[in-house]
């Protein structure tokens, strides 16, 4: 089990202040905020892509992990080859079978061997999550997935996402959308100013926030202005 | 000039032998330096773009100045090396083909490596947290961006050649212009110019434009088919 993962005083410049903060197997966690609250930095310290300015973070063990980020960065090569580049780097065995089984998961099937750069952006929002599928992580970092797709294909992220759910990975999603983060959420972190200002349950956040911060968020105000 | 056209007509017309053994010289070393140029500078060019160590910012103005190398210093370095006295005298290879290869590699080594290094750099921008995602770091990284962006690198490639067929400072000192042996293109135009025969000399040149310009369109026709394939 990678998890828990723990944050300790973990500072990253002025963007996230001091935090502890643990992150439990299980319960699907949303890292809820406005714009610049530090959500995306957050996530990329989680996930190593940044060191902390101060503090540390420690896993429970190693283990697989995988990002998905706003915008897919696609290799110039086939949908499923971008998928095989992924498996071939983290040495997993019988590797063309698990690619092809990511791509039907996400339903990309029927463009396996289209070049993946000229698919639509909801297409290839879906390769991303195909990507990391056939991994298997046992946690996966979302950052924002659907930040810039319409509603239909946002639809088919977030039954990705909540198939990643049910198969057993751990899911940790930035957002500052309400809806999705009800939607897909079981627990919210909300951030604020790169403080977390509030943990709770999904219906409790949204039912009865404890801090004005938070209830001005949900109630669509600007408390970040 | 249009006796020029005439000329040039009537060289390649006639396909005189002694043309096609120039022309097939100056593209043999040519695009052998390009080649040579092409393999050492794309590793190095990603390698600046990708590593971070001491010192890197400083090599990537030298890179970028060198690529205004004067061909005839070039030239006049690679001489000193390959003359008997020098310290690779023993090869003799002073006034081969090999040698004009030499000094062209050296002459578009720089603006091959530097070209590339600026186009990795801006992919990396793009490509380096989902590559580090993804546990990707290092030679791997570099390489697997360098492919991904091959089709663009064509044209630092197409910059080299430019470089390399245009050149004449450089051949003509290593080469020494010998007829049938190291007479390339600019040798021979800059030859007939001095005895006067400015017809042949111009003719001479409009072949060498015809040359670079049907590479150019080829490598331009490639690229295009790519990016709508690859996107």
């Amino acid at each position: 089990m990678m998890l828990p993962l723990k944050l300790e005083e973990v500072s990253f410049l002025h963007v996230i202040k001091p935090l502890s903060l643990q992150i439990e197997a299980g319960p699907s966690t949303i890292i809820l905020g406005a714009n610049g609250a530090g959500k995306s930095v957050l996530m990329r310290l989680m996930h190593g892509l940044l060191i902390p300015s101060s503090g540390r973070i420690f896993w429970n063990s190693a283990g697989r992990q995988a990002m998905v980020f706003q915008r897919p960065v696609m290799l110039r090569r086939s949908a499923l080859d971008n998928v095989l580049y992924a498996l071939n780097v983290a040495r997993v065995m019988d590797a063309e079978r698990l690619a092809k089984e990511a791509l039907a998961e996400v339903g990309l099937t029927a463009v396996a061997h289209r070049p993946a750069r000229i698919l639509s952006g909801g297409e290839q929002q879906r390769l991303a999550l195909a990507r990391a599928w056939a991994l298997h992580p046992e946690v996966l970092f979302l950052d924002e997935p659907t930040a810039s797709l319409d509603p239909t294909a946002t639809r088919e992220i977030e039954a990705v996402i909540r198939a990643f759910d049910a198969s057993g990975t751990k899911v940790v999603m930035a957002t500052h959308n309400l809806g999705q983060a009800r939607r897909l959420g079981d627990e919210v972190i909300y951030l604020h100013q790169g403080r977390v200002v509030e943990r709770a349950s999904v219906e409790k956040f949204f039912a009865q926030p404890a801090t004005a911060e938070a209830a001005a968020f949900i109630k669509g105000e600007l408390p970040w202005v | 000039m249009a006796d020029a056209f005439r000329a040039a007509g009537a060289l390649v017309w006639s396909a005189d032998p002694s043309l096609v053994g120039i022309v097939a010289l100056s593209l043999a070393v040519s695009l052998t330096a390009v080649a040579l140029a092409t393999l050492l500078g794309l590793p190095l060019g990603a390698a600046l773009a990708v590593a971070r160590f001491p010192g890197r910012r400083p090599i990537i103005v030298l890179l970028n100045a060198l690529m205004g190398l004067p061909p005839v210093v070039v030239g006049l370095g690679v001489y000193l090396l390959l003359s008997r006295a020098g310290p690779l005298g023993a090869f003799g290879l002073l006034f081969t083909p090999g040698a004009m290869v030499i000094a062209q590699t050296i002459l578009i080594l720089p603006i091959i490596a530097a070209l590339c290094r600026q186009a990795v750099e801006d992919a990396w921008l793009e490509y380096e947290e989902q590559l580090r995602s993804l546990g990707v770091e290092g030679a791997r990284a570099a390489l697997t961006v360098l492919w991904d962006i091959r089709f663009s690198l064509l044209t630092a490639v197409l910059a080299g050649l430019g470089r390399a067929s245009a050149e004449v400072g450089a051949v003509m000192i290593v080469g020494g212009n010998i007829d049938g042996v190291t007479r390339v293109m600019t040798t021979a135009i800059a030859l007939e110019t001095s005895k006067g025969d400015l017809p042949l000399a111009l003719g001479l040149g409009l072949v060498l434009i015809a040359v670079v310009l049907a590479l150019n369109a080829a490598a331009f026709l490639v690229k295009e088919a790519a990016q709508r394939r690859y996107g």
